[in-house]
């Protein structure tokens, strides 16, 4: 009886003694991980991304054969460079191809559109990751448009807003604060809210630059999810928000621009203005660049890759 | 257990692990507060440098993703400070008399449905209160300020995201800090003070607010402190209900508290614009420090002076 009091106290003692030892390493394991996040995004690279490539790559290499056996073969490293606004993209494409083709490491850095072609044309990178269509002067020094998706934006009012269609011209007087009242759009006399993203948000900077009024808006709401912006305009009369395509639903009401329709084909054909094209550049054509660049471009027009991209909220190109 | 009758040899090695156990735990939390600070200061101090103190902390003007970025916090700043300022003017007399009504004046039956009640709000999640402010209280704030400013040409619209929603949300989130804290103050007021003075002829009102209240004085104080400090670093709750526009702190502006502003743009932020962000913890961690020494202090001087 004795002993086995003893030793139910000697376990308590060695538990407490466990926990505390966890308490203590789980602290200071969350210290280091923040620092290391912090570090790397402070150097502006998703360096996170490409060790996770080696790791599973040299996963792949210690388990030889049987990974060649579920994908393909190929080995080697593409990297990409530009658009800020293609971080989500290029992010989930260097993480989902590897999983794949687990020979292949990509390698993504965010540093604009136009960056990004000046580093593809200088050779340094095998993909040059762009926003925006390429210039003349860009196609002629050898870049090959690539449009891999298409980021369309709807502009979204409370169901009980009599407005159907906006211009152009009127959706940038709104957003810069020049018309306050939707009586100066056709509507009723009713104040406008003006809702949008916060700054460093892809909508945002795709919103503003398609409209040519970046830092120029005024915004009654900066919220930080496209959800937030889908209640607030749903709930509030007189609202005005942008959103991804993919989230509308019967909640809100979506403007026509210009008397086109936010749909998927509209956005397709290029009637609807609110759109840009991801376009991932490449030198000389997709048949001329390595194995596994061409492998990533055939991937992603299979199902696995139109997945991804429509999983960041991105148009399939057909 | 086997304390007096285990050997002499296995009762201290059991003594030395409990002991050497308890001084491990109590390293793991002074750790945690020193590698803490450490951490915002290495992380908050480039951007003071990098954009400069007077342009970062007296600027006005937020664009941090522009061509020429500008990253002026001083409207953040306010916001927080006025903001929190609102809330505890109108939370702490509500919590103080609430406080009050459960120590001194409420029938026990009554106090006994109020004091769970209080201990409930204390227990609701932030986000909740968020939650209702945005489906009940934005739309009610619409409709004051589309009534107060029919006619104004200048005024931005906010859909009744604004300062105000966001203090009235403070209030209530700060009233179970406050309630529970004054209300163990005044019921340690010795109850000879209470006896003394009714024998003097004094009311049960003036009793109260002559003789309770002020010998309750420090814990109320610290009550307050503790809101304060409650309502400066609350951010899930007013995220939702303030609008997050960067603006002067006047009630039916959207605006943006410390907290909201590094919780609003941390996900895409990067380089410089990062920097900023924590440097506006640094700054929000500051402000906690100071409320935390100023209570330390209060309460030192409570106990002195008892």
């Amino acid at each position: 009886m004795r002993k086995s009091a003893k030793f139910v106290s000697t376990l308590c003692v060695l538990t407490l003694a466990m926990s505390a030892l966890a308490g203590c390493s789980s602290s200071s394991s969350t210290t280091t991980t923040a620092e290391t996040t912090a570090a790397e995004t402070t150097a502006e690279q998703t360096t996170a991304a490409a060790t996770e490539a080696d790791t599973s790559e040299a996963a792949a290499e210690s388990e030889a054969g049987e990974a060649a056996e579920i994908s393909t073969d190929i080995t080697g490293t593409i990297s990409m460079a530009g658009s800020t606004s293609m971080e989500k993209l290029a992010n989930a494409v260097a993480e989902a191809f590897p999983e794949t083709y687990t020979g292949v490491t990509v390698t993504a850095e965010f540093t604009g559109s136009s960056a990004g072609i000046e580093s593809l044309l200088a050779g340094s990178v095998d993909i040059g990751n762009s926003s925006r269509n390429l210039k003349d002067e860009e196609i002629e020094a050898g870049a090959v448009e690539n449009i891999v998706a298409i980021d369309g934006i709807a502009v979204v009012v409370d169901t009980a807003n009599t407005v159907e269609d906006l211009t152009q011209e009127q959706l940038i007087q709104i957003y810069t604060g020049e018309v306050s009242n939707w009586s100066e759009v056709g509507g009723e006399d009713q104040a406008i809210v003006v809702v949008g993203r916060e700054s460093g948000s892809g909508t945002r900077g795709a919103f503003e630059e398609i409209l040519g009024i970046e830092d120029a808006c005024a915004y009654a709401n900066e919220l930080d999810s496209t959800g937030a912006v889908m209640a607030k305009v749903a709930s509030t009369p007189g609202a005005i928000g942008y959103v991804s395509l993919d989230v509308l639903d019967d909640t809100v009401k979506a403007v026509t621009l210009e008397g086109v329709e936010a749909t998927e084909e509209n956005i397709k054909d290029g009637s609807y203005f609110l759109q840009r094209p991801f376009v991932m550049a490449t030198l000389g054509e997709i048949s001329e660049q390595s194995e596994a660049v061409q492998a990533l471009f055939a991937w992603l027009q299979s199902d696995a890759g139109k997945e991804v991209i429509t999983s960041v909220g991105l148009i399939t190109v057909d | 257990m086997n304390s007096i009758v285990a050997n002499r040899a296995s009762k201290s090695t059991v003594e030395r692990a409990a002991g050497l156990i308890f001084t491990v735990c109590g390293l793991v939390a002074i750790l945690a507060v020193a590698s803490i600070t450490l951490y915002m200061i290495l992380k908050g101090t480039p951007a003071l440098t990098n954009v400069g103190i007077g342009e970062l902390l007296f600027g006005t003007v937020w664009k941090p993703d522009a061509a020429d970025p500008s990253y002026g916090i001083l409207y953040v700043i306010l916001t927080s400070i006025v903001g929190t300022t609102m809330a505890i003017i109108l939370g702490v007399p509500i919590g103080l008399m609430t406080a009050v009504f459960l120590a001194e004046v409420a029938p026990p039956r009554l106090a006994g449905i109020v004091k769970p009640a209080v201990e409930l709000l204390a227990g609701i999640p932030s986000v909740i209160y968020g939650l209702l402010g945005l489906m009940i209280l934005n739309p009610l704030m619409y409709k004051l300020e589309l009534l107060i400013f029919k006619n104004s040409s200048t005024h931005q619209f906010t859909g009744g995201s604004n300062l105000l929603s966001a203090v009235l949300v403070l209030a209530v989130m700060i009233l179970p800090t406050v309630i529970n804290i004054s209300e163990s103050a005044l019921r340690a007021v010795p109850g000879h003070l209470r006896s003394a003075s009714l024998a003097l002829g004094a009311s049960s009102i003036q009793t109260i607010f002559r003789v309770t209240i002020p010998a309750a004085k420090s814990g109320i104080i610290s009550a307050i402190v503790l809101g304060v400090g409650r309502a400066i670093g609350e951010a899930m709750a007013i995220t939702l209900v303030s609008g997050s526009s960067v603006n002067f702190p006047l009630p039916f502006n959207s605006v943006r508290f410390l907290t909201t502003a590094i919780v609003s743009e941390m996900s895409y932020a990067s380089g410089t614009h990062r920097q900023v962000l924590f440097t506006i913890g640094l700054i929000l961690f500051v402000f906690i420090m100071i409320i935390n020494v100023s209570l330390t202090r209060i309460l030192k001087r409570g106990e002195v002076s008892e």
